[in-house]
């Protein structure tokens, strides 16, 4: 992002925001009866520079740490707080727009400005620079990822390219026997999808089976790869290893049916669902392997709603 | 649908990594990750005594709410940095799977509907 628009966006964030929408709504007040004295504990303990004053609900002044110092050097800690503090404050509704916000502290020069309610001039919190610059950071982390996701939609590649016939072919290589590792093409096929703008449902089938059938070369294998084609009807997903292969191909598809040895059960897989789960999660699977040649899984998943064109 | 912001607050969780301001539609537990893949729904709380990288990838996959890790279990460190790439909550607890599950469900936090 530039400098300019940056600017640009925290200005139209100002605008966006409410003032209620970043106030500290969990604050201290203090009653203007009370002796000085009494603000050390509350602004120390509370780590903060100022606290409003008030009476029965209502905002009457507020009381900062300069009028406390104050008071400290003039021995004066037995004097009301109603004697020392600001009568005359500015507050802000919680309903205006944060910019109205931001305009004031420039204005004045305050630490803070305490926010009352448009309704009933009840106080409902209190507002510092620090809230404000929270408050934006906050929505700018939101836009940000929205912006993120935006950026790297493709969808339009299909539309784009010219040909008759075309197919996005994706290639992953998976390692064995290695399950720090496991998962990642499924992951990274995950993100793909959607890039191309396919539905979170298509997506999350392609990618829960891609990852099924990944396990089980890390559990089973030592390696193989994952291919994924891409067109705008369907996706078809090729995993292929070199063995050891599945001498029964019939009861490897039962559920519930494992070989997996043991230090595979104890990281939570081998429990006989992957293939089964493949089979669940996709359109069509075809499954061929031979022993000691290895193994290669076919699934296809259809894009009868792909937003093509759209 | 239930935030999770509260469900951490409320059950007392420690939250070692990711973004907990987000909505919990119901909730999963299992130790076995294809029997999660199978059964459990987007945006579920999952509990589990897994602690492995794959629990951040399966809940990945199914776009979970949420992990909470039982029995005062410590996800390892592959996790936790794969949690915080991925954004996905990892949430510590003293309780076993029986207790916290039956806290959830006073919570209001049911199973997914067949």
């Amino acid at each position: 992002m530039d400098d300019t628009r940056t600017t640009t966006k925290i200005q139209e964030l100002t605008y966006e925001l409410k003032v209620e929408d970043v106030i500290s709504k969990d604050i201290a007040t203090v009653s203007s009866k009370l002796p000085v004295s009494l603000l050390r504990d509350i602004l120390y303990k509370k780590r903060i520079s100022g606290v409003p004053v008030v009476n029965d609900g209502k905002l009457v002044g507020i009381v900062s740490i300069e009028d406390f110092i104050k008071c400290l050097e003039q021995g004066e800690m037995d004097a009301l707080i109603e004697d020392k503090m600001t009568k005359k404050i500015k507050t802000l509704y919680a309903d205006e727009p944060l910019v109205h916000a931001v305009m004031k502290f420039e204005k004045y020069g305050f630490g803070r400005f305490p926010v009352i309610s448009r309704k009933d001039k009840k106080l409902v919190g209190i507002i510092t620079k620090s809230d404000i610059i929270k408050g934006i950071l906050k929505k700018l982390e939101t836009a940000y990822h929205d912006e993120e996701e935006r950026r790297y939609r493709a969808s339009h590649i299909f539309n784009d390219i010219i040909a008759d016939e075309v197919f996005l072919k994706f290639q992953y290589y998976v390692e064995g026997k290695n399950f720090d590792r496991a998962g990642e093409a499924a992951t990274g096929l995950k993100k793909t999808l959607y890039r191309l703008g396919l539905s979170p449902e298509i997506v999350r089938r392609a990618s829960i089976s891609t990852y099924e059938a990944e396990i089980n070369i890390v559990a089973y294998t030592d390696g193989g790869e994952i291919i994924a084609y891409i067109d705008p009807h369907q996706i078809k997903i090729i995993i292929t290893d070199k063995g050891p292969g599945i001498p029964d191909v019939k009861k490897a598809l039962e559920p519930g049916f494992s070989t997996a040895p043991g230090w595979v059960k104890e990281l939570g897989f081998g429990a006989g669902m992957g293939l089964p789960n493949i089979k669940k999660f996709s359109d069509k699977m075809t499954l061929r392997s031979t022993v000691e040649k290895g193994t290669h899984l076919e699934i296809i998943i259809k894009l009868s709603d792909y937003r093509n064109g759209e | 649908m239930i935030n999770l912001k509260d469900i951490v607050q409320k059950l007392d969780l420690k939250v070692v990594t990711g973004n907990i301001d987000r909505e919990v539609s119901a909730g999963y537990s299992s130790d076995l990750l294809s029997d999660v893949i199978a059964n459990a729904q987007k945006d579920n709380i999952w509990i589990t005594l897994q602690i492995h990288v794959n629990i951040v990838a399966v809940a990945n996959l199914q776009e979970l709410a949420g992990i909470i890790l039982v029995n005062g279990r410590q996800p390892e460190e592959a996790t936790l940095k794969k949690a915080e790439q991925e954004n996905i909550p990892i949430l510590l607890t003293e309780l076993s799977t029986f207790e916290i599950v039956g806290k959830l469900y006073e919570l209001g936090i049911h199973g997914n509907r067949r």
